[in-house]
């Protein structure tokens, strides 16, 4: 399974990167599109939306289910993908360039702290 | 331990990925569903559907009982190997389930009933077989079981005919909802001109233990493997009815759309659930939903119209369309055409109530 090195990841598969200015990028795990299947809608959260860490706040739809997306850091939604929104099965193509939504942490020390909380490559390979 | 059909170790070679389905290990995929899709709707792809339970059943009074057992009449089966769509009804008219009835002789006939409701079926079959010189055997399991393939596709039997030049002669001539007995080397078949896509094709019944290498000389002639998943959005573009998902004991047929399986011609035949239909008030009507905006209609969700609330029954993304679409019960007097709105978690999107047959034979009917 694809798992890169660079990202942290949820146990709800999804993951995270911490982008050099700070805000955060969000996607769902190469596991999580090859158990979703092909992905034909995304319901993504609106922007200037204030996410808490776990937060349920958008929706990946494969044909067959819908799958709730938690946001795995704290922050204001401040960029949502619209290409991966008009081309879904991009996700199943490519799971870590299709990236989900964008935030921008409030807090610093707190979203190093979230980060820090997620579970490295590693880990999360070890839970699939 | 999961119960497994004869293509166990084909579905695992071609890289399926398997779920369990009532009690079965099957492939839901072998990779993309909405390819899978496409094969059918385009070319063909192949299907197990050994998980389904095949009954034979013989006896002198074989036709009188399924005449009794039915809301369909088998009266109408005059030509050997001519199937049959019913419902089985209970006394107060909800469905026990659905099937199809192959008619070989008036004493002879085989059943099919679906995976997930088949323990049910037998026993209500065996009760109902009081008073009636009939026997019923089941086909699946141990040394008479049977192994089900449906190949579908406007190029299905084309392809089908490549790997078995031999069943050419008998199968070509077969009609809609026709089937017939074809001698292969390792035992007899039956090859039926019967589906659940809305495409062409064949449903293939053979021994199990010729099952693997049938697999194997279809798809050496093209033949895609399909999962249950690209099954199931084939058969609701296709407005085909998914027992317990669509209807259950707690409806009639007139609400799940399947007034026209029932045989009402002659009024001398009692079947069972026959006066309870005659007396249940009709309140809903099933229909189809085309989604105006983008998102998925999924089963179960709330549909609000003028005339009151409804809900969807199934419902899923349409490879086809390239949108989404559900099948749905909704109140009487909602027209086909109107516009409804379908709750979606938080949000309410736009639909379209059309007649519940969205594809057929690779065309929209949209």
């Amino acid at each position: 399974m694809n798992t890169p090195t660079n990202l942290k990841y949820a146990a709800s598969h999804e993951w995270a990167k911490l982008e050099d200015d700070g805000s955060v990028t969000i996607g769902i795990s190469d596991h999580a599109q090859e158990a979703l299947g092909d992905i034909v809608f995304l319901d993504l959260p609106a922007l200037g939306r204030e996410l808490k860490a776990g937060e349920e706040c958008a929706v990946v739809e494969s044909v067959k289910a819908a799958s709730d997306i938690y946001s795995p850091v704290s922050g204001e939604v401040t960029e949502i993908n619209q290409a991966a929104i008009d081309a879904p099965e991009s996700i199943n193509a490519d799971a870590y360039a299709n990236w989900l939504f964008r935030v921008k942490p409030a807090d610093t020390a707190k979203c190093s702290s979230e980060l820090a909380a997620l579970l490295d490559s590693t880990a999360y390979a070890a839970t699939l | 331990m999961p119960l497994r059909t004869p293509f166990h170790d084909s579905h695992l070679a071609a890289g399926a990925r398997m779920v369990d389905f009532s009690g079965w290990e099957m492939p839901i995929n072998y990779g993309s569903q909405i390819e899978e899709h496409h094969a059918v709707r385009t070319d063909a792809g192949m299907f197990d559907v050994s998980h389904m339970c095949a009954l034979d059943l013989t006896g002198i009074d074989a036709r009188a009982y399924l005449r009794h057992l039915l809301a369909n009449d088998v009266a109408k089966l005059a030509t050997p190997g001519k199937a049959l769509y019913s419902c089985m009804l209970n006394t107060e008219a909800g469905v026990i389930d659905d099937l199809i009835v192959y008619f070989f002789t008036p004493e002879h006939y085989r059943i099919v009933v679906n995976a997930g409701t088949a323990e049910k079926d037998i026993a209500w079959m065996q009760m109902q077989l009081k008073g009636f010189r009939a026997e019923l055997a089941e086909r699946r399991g141990g040394s008479h079981a049977v192994a089900m393939l449906a190949v579908q596709g406007p190029k299905a039997r084309e392809r089908f005919w490549a790997a078995f030049p031999d069943s050419r002669a008998v199968s070509e001539p077969l009609g809609i909802f026709q089937g017939v007995e074809f001698a292969s080397t390792g035992g007899d078949w039956l090859i039926a001109r019967t589906g659940y896509t809305g495409e062409d094709g064949f449903e293939i019944t053979l021994p199990s233990g010729e099952a693997a290498a049938t697999w194997q000389k279809l798809v050496a002639a093209g033949i895609r493997p399909c999962g249950l998943g690209a099954r199931d959005t084939l058969r609701l573009e296709a407005g085909m009815n998914l027992y317990s998902q669509d209807m259950d004991e707690s409806v009639s047929p007139y609400e799940a759309g399947l007034k026209w399986t029932v045989d009402l011609k002659d009024a001398a035949r009692d079947f069972v659930g026959k006066s309870a239909l005659a007396t249940r008030r009709l309140s809903v009507q099933f229909v189809g939903l085309l989604l105006l905006e983008r998102g998925v209609l999924r089963a179960h969700q709330k549909v609000i119209t003028p005339q009151g609330v409804g809900e969807t029954t199934s419902g899923s993304f349409s490879p086809t369309l390239n949108q989404s679409i559900a099948l749905a019960r909704l109140p009487l007097d909602v027209a086909i055409g109107s516009e409804v709105e379908v709750e979606i978690r938080d949000k309410r999107l736009k639909a379209r109530v059309v007649k519940p047959t969205f594809v057929r034979n690779g065309k929209s009917l949209i």
